[in-house]
């Protein structure tokens, strides 16, 4: 599986996803530098957590507008797969590939731990490996990940199995509608998610939950 | 040119003494370009005018130090070509006047004194103390603190792994905010500051210079008064997003070899940064500062000198290295210009609008600033054991404790901060020591900030020796070697004789534990002044500390991890009350003598703890400080909700027993008793065996039992409540 980790300025996770994706895959990811105009032939763009151009509009919004993501838009299009965490999840909201926006937590403050997650959705290339209802911990780390979208949106990702990933019952860590933790574009090539599997991919930082997601992309994409 | 007067003179903080220094040095008067930079550059916060005489006798070296004292950070050698870089610094006076803004540009100040040498920051802590919660401001000080310290760190993408709060009432006009920043590099890539040759483009790097921060360096330099928070005007602003995109350009410049030199703007900014580097250089440097990065329009000569606006560095670059140079600050979007070059005139000289407006000897700034020898008077530390309500009831003592302002949990904190960014973090915080793993490697560096303060108000010189030996046991007891210190030492005014005295009895206690321990001070900073209307807080020397796991499989927490591992007490327990956490809490003194260290306890059993983590037969280990013996038991279980069952001795107070703060102790849990009680015989350190892990109560025989999850409501409960607002009694 050939992938490429795109970075912007305040990009800080994308050292992160590299590891692991060097570590599961045994190839370095292609790294993307935000003023680029375009990607290399990959089966995997990541976009990685941090903080694009200090999220000083909103989170994601100006990094929404770089020449890069013109190219991650056309390749999404086009059916590339393209994972979003965290910050990354924010980009493809204001890109308009995911619906719906990451508001400030609901407790106004940013909020760093393991979550308990619940895999609602194995029919995707992201999650073809976890069971459904799968419990896994994850970290959060994150002031913005308080998911919205209006209700009638919300009913049509839940019914188009498009909630991939939902916060355990009384483990919601930011207010999201529904306990939505990430979700499915339209032709499912496209996942966002504010948790971050990376950081959970090696048993030495408190657990290899993470693995089963990059190991669905190994088996779906290779 | 304005006229110098006298009233001029005492504004800038200079005594009438200096002036005439100055003078001299000059020989003629200053303009006020000039003087503005003198002030800063004698100032206590830039000079160490009151502590450079006593701070000469701190160990700084040892086979493992490369760089003690006087860089940006100090550098030890972690094996394989490896270094750790670190230091730490306060921000306390402008975290007290804007919370968010001073911690946050506090973060951003020691980051950059790291990355200027070449290392990637990798880890931060922090050593916070506020003022009583029942006080006013305090709340709104810790949540202001709190966010711009992780508003800061979280967006650089470093995580804070730990750190300390704590609350006394002496801190209520003066919180203490102290950042420490961890880095690693390769140990032939480490820069310096040393501007050496003629000729060579200094280079201006970052963002641009406002107004922000003029004579923030002397503001910290004097005590506080109700008129202080008028002084906001001179708190910087933080741009974490700018300092972010500097640590990747620094580091892609350094990659080159362009280098000679480089140093941050950190105080006194344009000014402390060109002046120390013409000094440690031996050359003189000529600036035009008509070429500066301005953010503000008509801005004077006096302004830009004196601006502390943040995420700036100066480098010094091989000739005809500037277009390279360029190109990667220009592809990072920051700020880069040409402004000066070095000379051999040794003379720091100022252009603007075509005039000479500034012109010094570059010696004359740094190395000539005055050194006081200022009086002091040794305080008698106090002495005694209190006396004590010996038939309260233990187990209601210890609920209320846990859930005590300074032992509860500090979750509400640190889930504030990213911890776990790098991928790295292989001990959150919670732990002894946090420990970060070396990238691509299976060493990891152990981190930890100690000093309790109480014990250093009590008797200086016996409570830094404490502050030097908790750091080093904390670090022990996740497994690691020791290696070094970072001291940050905050005091009140020293032109007090008793402070001064305070200060010069914590220095020898710093001095006295490291040279026992094998741990050289190898960077620091001082922050005194910390009074407001004459009312110094607690003598509070903070030590940050290294330690090195050289295998990180090979780690111990306090988490306990199984059901009837045996609970041994390594280290002699003579139930030391005084000025413990019981007796301030649960009966309302803060009396007595502080514990005594005796270092080569001290030494004897950290070594034989480390030896046993070593050879994997310990995995569980807890150091003993604050709340003694059961506060430490209540802490093991906590994380796993696995219990204990102990027997008290055969003779003794149980409450001097479970609650004394005597050192040199340690909590360990195994499955084999009697392997470790045969090899602590051997190595001839005391070892008990207490009791064994089970069940989900702390139950101590003769005194009584408690649920874990009552404990765990009082820990977990107290911190969120109050930041809730929830309306508390008067403590503290």
């Amino acid at each position: 599986m050939k992938s490429a980790v795109v970075v912007f300025p305040a990009s800080n996770c994308d050292r992160d996803a590299a590891v692991a994706l060097e570590h599961l895959t045994g190839e370095k990811p292609h790294m993307a530098w935000h003023a680029d105009t375009d990607l290399p032939d990959v089966d995997l763009i990541v976009l990685p957590g941090g903080f694009a151009y200090g999220d000083y509009l909103r989170c994601g919004a100006m990094a929404a507008q770089s020449r890069i993501m013109r190219d991650v838009k056309k390749k999404a299009d086009q059916g590339v797969t393209v994972l979003g965490i965290c910050n990354g999840f924010q980009v493809l909201t204001e890109t308009g590939l995911l619906p719906g926006a990451l508001m400030r937590n609901a407790q106004l403050k940013f909020v760093c731990k393991p979550v308990g997650l619940e895999v609602e959705e194995t029919q995707s290339v992201f999650t073809r490996k976890y069971d459904k209802g799968q419990k896994l911990s994850f970290p959060v780390a994150h002031g913005d990940g308080n998911y919205f979208a209006d209700d009638e949106t919300l009913d049509r990702l839940e019914g188009e199995g498009r909630v991939v990933f939902r916060y355990a019952q009384g483990e919601n860590p930011n207010g999201s509608a529904r306990n939505i933790a990430g979700i499915l574009s339209e032709k499912r090539n496209v996942l966002g998610l504010m948790p971050h599997p990376e950081r959970v991919c090696d048993p030495m930082l408190g657990g290899t939950d993470g693995v089963g997601l990059f190991q669905s992309l190994i088996e779906a994409l290779s | 040119m304005t006229d110098i007067t006298p009233q001029t003179v005492r504004e800038h903080g200079l005594s009438v003494e200096e002036y005439g220094r100055i003078k001299q040095l000059l020989n003629r008067d200053p303009n006020l370009v000039e003087l503005g930079v003198f002030s800063v550059m004698w100032s206590e916060h830039c000079s160490y005018k009151s502590t450079r005489a006593h701070l000469r006798r701190l160990p700084t070296k040892a086979p493992w130090v490369l760089q003690g004292p006087g860089e940006n950070a100090g550098v030890i050698d972690i094996g394989d070509g490896d270094v750790a870089v670190f230091k730490m610094e306060s921000h306390n006076h402008p975290s007290f006047i804007e919370p968010y803004q001073g911690a946050a540009t506090g973060v951003g100040g020691i980051m950059r004194d790291v990355f200027t040498m070449g290392a990637r920051p990798v880890a931060m802590m922090n050593a916070l103390r506020f003022g009583a919660p029942d006080h006013p401001k305090t709340r709104h000080l810790v949540s202001g603190v709190v966010s711009g310290i992780g508003g800061y760190g979280n967006c650089m993408g470093v995580p804070t792994v730990g750190g300390e709060v704590n609350f006394h009432r002496s801190y209520n006009g003066n919180i203490l905010v102290n950042a420490m920043c961890v880095g690693l590099a390769r140990g032939d890539k480490i820069f310096k500051s040393a501007a050496e040759g003629a000729g060579n483009p200094v280079v201006y790097i970052g963002s641009k210079t406002g107004r922000d921060g003029i004579h923030g360096a002397t503001m910290a330099s004097a005590e506080f008064n109700e008129d202080s928070e008028e002084k906001r005007p001179t708190v910087q602003v933080g741009d974490p997003f700018t300092e972010k995109l500097l640590l990747e350009a620094c580091l892609e410049l350094m990659a080159t070899d362009a280098i000679i030199a480089i140093q941050d703007m950190g105080a006194a900014g344009l000014t402390s940064s060109s002046a120390e580097m013409g000094s440690k250089g031996g050359s003189g440097i000529e600036l035009d500062l008509d070429r500066v990065p301005q953010r503000e329009e008509n801005m004077t000569a006096y302004d830009m000198m004196l601006s502390e606006s943040q995420e700036r560095m100066l480098a010094v670059l091989k000739p005809g290295r500037e277009g390279e140079a360029e190109r990667i600050f220009k592809k990072w979007q920051l700020d880069f210009a040409v402004i000066g070059r070095t000379t051999d005139s040794g003379r720091l000289i100022v252009k603007h609008k075509g005039a000479v407006v500034a012109d010094m000897p570059v010696h004359a700034l740094s190395e000539e600033a005055p050194v006081y020898n200022r009086p002091f008077e040794r305080r008698t530390p106090a002495s005694g054991s209190p006396p004590y309500d010996r038939a309260r009831p233990v187990m209601d003592s210890l609920v209320r404790l846990m859930a005590s302002p300074d032992i509860a949990s500090r979750r509400w904190v640190w889930e504030q901060y990213d911890n776990t960014v790098m991928a790295d973090t292989v001990q959150r915080p919670g732990g002894d020591a946090a420990v970060v793993r070396v990238h691509n490697t299976d060493k990891a560096l152990a981190i930890t900030t100690d000093v309790t303060p109480r014990y250093c108000k009590a008797d200086p010189f016996e409570g830094a020796k404490q502050a030097v030996a908790e750091a080093w046991r904390n670090l022990t007891a996740v497994g690691a070697t020791p290696l070094a210190v970072t001291d940050n030492l905050n005091f009140g005014n020293p032109e007090k004789p008793e402070i001064m005295g305070e200060i010069a009895s914590a220095v020898d206690g710093i001095a006295e534990a490291c040279r026992a321990l094998d741990f050289p001070v190898v960077s620091g900073n001082c922050s005194l002044y910390n009074e407001t209307n004459g009312e110094a807080i607690l003598p509070t020397p903070a030590i940050g500390a290294v330690g090195l796991l050289k295998n990180v499989n090979r780690m111990a927490t306090i988490a306990f991890k199984r059901e009837n591992d045996a609970i041994l007490l390594i280290g002699d327990t003579k139930g030391h009350l005084g000025q413990s956490i019981y007796l301030r809490e649960i009966e309302g003194k803060e009396e007595g003598a502080a514990p005594p260290v005796d270092l080569s306890a001290e030494r004897k059993n950290g070594d034989f703890v480390r030896s046993l983590i070593e050879a994997g037969k310990v995995d569980t280990v807890h150091d003993l400080s604050d709340g003694g013996l059961i506060v430490a038991l209540a802490e093991m279980a906590l994380p796993t909700r696995i219990g204990a069952k102990i027997a008290l001795p055969a003779t003794g107070d149980a409450i001097a027993f479970l609650y004394g703060e005597d050192q040199a102790r340690y909590l360990v849990a195994a499955a084999d008793a009697e392997r470790i009680l045969a090899d602590a015989k051997a190595a001839g350190v005391s070892a008990v065996l207490l009791g064994r892990t089970g069940g989900d109560k702390i139950a101590v025989e003769g005194a009584g039992e408690i649920a874990i999850a009552a404990l765990a409501r009082a820990h977990e409960g107290w911190f969120p409540s109050y930041m809730g607002g929830t309306e508390l009694s008067p403590s503290n």
